[in-house]
């Protein structure tokens, strides 16, 4: 794997004091967001570029921290300097989300009402409230338009929602292996993951800080899941097969396949480092996202008003978001006339494939940001 | 210049003719996207190219065009009914299996339609065939082992097919094999044909 390009980054942290009406009814007074900025804004601050997260990531996108590769950020392989996103060109911003658990207020915050912390009290978040805590966070820094937001799974339903919600302020949307809404199996595998977090007894209802433990098992099975739902059966095959830990079978439920292995690995490491409360509330905005609702389902009503230029991708083998999730987006939009490229890359690897360094995937985004920054100097 | 590229101009000149200003397109198989480039630089048309190949993808999207990659063999159901001006198919119909579904679709998305093909009626694939050989020519540049084009259609074909199909023809340009427009004796003198046609 090459080394990141940009080296050591910092986060920052921005406070909020003005608040924020949710769109589940409750009111945040005041919050913080962590966020870290790879590049320079440059005088006219209209090169700026917004990637949103999913469900497992953070504002820490590129770079590293101290030097040390292992910490790069999840998204180092696609921004840097000379990358496809490419920091010496654009301004590029990450932030956590308001109720992650990397910096931003969540539920593992402290509550200055009661200086506890929040727990089973944090409202609920929609992607609506993170595109608004977004736009506020982006006046703040006094970027009044992005050049771009970009984001993959979730991340992408965050970039679509800001050309909705933000039709000024966005000139393009960058959609990755991402849909318009949840199906119902999507919704089935998030309410799994949920009920093993709340039926873990070290949960709490949600308010497990105060007993200082963790709900350790429901969190291992959520990862375990959602890592599945992640990769393809064919991918999953290619790495470990069935492949056994030991050479022998054992006939008993020690971990005996790779696989098992390989997931209870994933799970035992997420568990430790993501917040139970956290990944309850992302999987339920994953769940209410729907921004049709409002147009009686309509997805190409709901864009009307959008004015953004759009790239569109999916992986033929994402079966999470399949291909034909993203086509519902990109005919909505052709419906409106707008200005959309739709890629869709021949992958193995399922929903990860966003990730990951695929030449024809990212020479698309690398060729759609080179199309972003001549127009941005155009004007 | 390869032949195929002078064909391409050929035929790329013929088909703006048609299009009228500001007009939306819809281009299938749109290659490296330079028709609609083309298209939108001298008649300030918008739309899209539709394009299976990866590399034709990136190409279009450099090229400033709108692109969306899809197996146009897979039909256009994404795609709103009487949503563009004009759907272009482009030295392509005897390239696709599903000929008839494509037109079809293609009349279904479009208002009007305009396809060009080579015309294997042209004399000198004739003569070829009468000496015993597939027919190899700039319009037809391959051997029969490496060719993409599935369907050996003439102009008398194309429009025995449109009366079967009640597919109008609204406009026919035959070409020579010196990409001059020709009355006389198309089927055996035309070596390219461009159609403008409707559902009638």
């Amino acid at each position: 794997m090459t080394r990141s390009s940009i080296g050591d980054v910092h986060p920052q942290h921005m406070a909020f004091d003005e608040p924020i009406l949710l769109k589940s009814g409750e009111t945040l007074s005041s919050y913080q967001l962590t966020f870290e900025t790879y590049g320079s804004l440059n005088e006219e601050k209209t090169n700026a570029v917004l990637v949103c997260h999913a469900l497992n990531a953070s504002h820490h996108v590129a770079g590293t921290y101290n030097g040390d590769e292992k910490t790069r950020g999840w998204w180092d392989n696609l921004i840097g300097p000379g990358k496809p996103l490419d920091t010496n060109r654009f301004f590029v911003i990450g932030l956590n989300n308001l109720g992650g658990c990397h910096g931003s207020t969540g539920p593992s915050s402290v509550n200055p009402a009661t200086t506890e912390p929040w727990g089973s009290t944090f409202p609920m978040v929609t992607v609506e409230d993170w595109v608004e805590t977004q736009a506020r966070l982006a006046t703040k820094l006094g970027i009044e338009t992005f050049a771009a937001v970009i984001g993959g799974s979730l991340g992408g339903m965050q970039a679509l929602q800001w050309t909705i919600d933000q039709p000024t302020r966005i000139k393009n949307a960058v959609i990755v292996a991402s849909a318009p809404k949840l199906s119902a199996q999507n919704i089935a595998f998030n309410e799994v993951a949920r009920q093993a977090i709340t039926l873990d007894p070290e949960f709490y209802s949600g308010d497990f800080y105060q007993q200082k433990t963790l709900p350790r098992s429901g969190l291992k099975i959520a990862r375990m899941i959602g890592h599945i739902t992640y990769l393809s059966d064919d991918s999953m095959d290619v790495k470990f097969g069935r492949s056994l830990r030991e050479d022998v079978l054992k006939f008993n439920f020690d971990t005996e396949f790779q696989i098992e292995s390989y997931l209870r690995y994933q799970g035992d490491k997420f568990a430790e480092t993501f917040d139970a409360n956290t990944y309850l509330r992302i999987t339920k905005a994953l769940d209410y996202f729907d921004p049709a609702t409002k147009y009686s389902g309509k997805l190409s009503a709901t864009l009307s008003h959008a004015q953004a230029n759009y790239l569109v991708i999916s992986f033929t083998s994402d079966w999470r978001f399949s291909p034909k999730r993203s086509r519902e987006i990109v005919d909505a939009l052709v419906a409106n006339k707008l200005n959309v490229s739709y890629g869709e890359i021949d992958s193995p690897h399922g929903h990860d494939a966003f990730l990951m360094d695929e030449p024809v995937y990212h020479d698309l985004i690398g060729a759609y940001f080179d199309r972003v920054w001549k127009e941005h100097k155009d004007e | 210049m390869s032949s195929d590229n002078t064909i391409r101009r050929q035929d790329y000149q013929i088909i703006t003719e048609m299009i009228e200003d500001g007009s939306t397109v819809l281009d299938l198989g749109c290659g490296d996207g330079s028709l609609l480039l083309h298209l939108k630089q001298t008649r300030n048309v918008s739309g899209y190219g539709v394009e299976k190949d990866d590399r034709n993808v990136l190409a279009s999207l450099s090229n400033g065009i709108n692109v969306v990659q899809s197996d146009l063999e897979q039909g256009l159901a994404g795609f709103g009914s009487v949503a563009f001006d004009y759907v272009v198919l482009s030295l392509t119909l005897q390239a696709v299996h599903q000929t008839e579904a494509i037109i079809d679709e293609m009349l279904r998305v479009g208002r009007q339609v305009i396809v060009t093909f080579p015309n294997f009626g042209f004399w000198r694939h004739r003569l070829q065939i009468f000496l015993g050989q597939a027919p190899v020519s700039k319009q037809l540049p391959y051997q029969w082992y490496d060719t993409p084009n599935v369907h050996v259609l003439t102009i008398n074909d194309f429009e025995n097919f449109c009366v079967s199909h009640n597919a109008r023809i609204l406009d026919r340009v035959v070409l020579s094999e010196r990409g001059r427009p020709i009355d006389a004796f198309p089927n055996l003198m035309g070596a390219l044909v461009i159609y403008r046609f409707d559902k009638g």
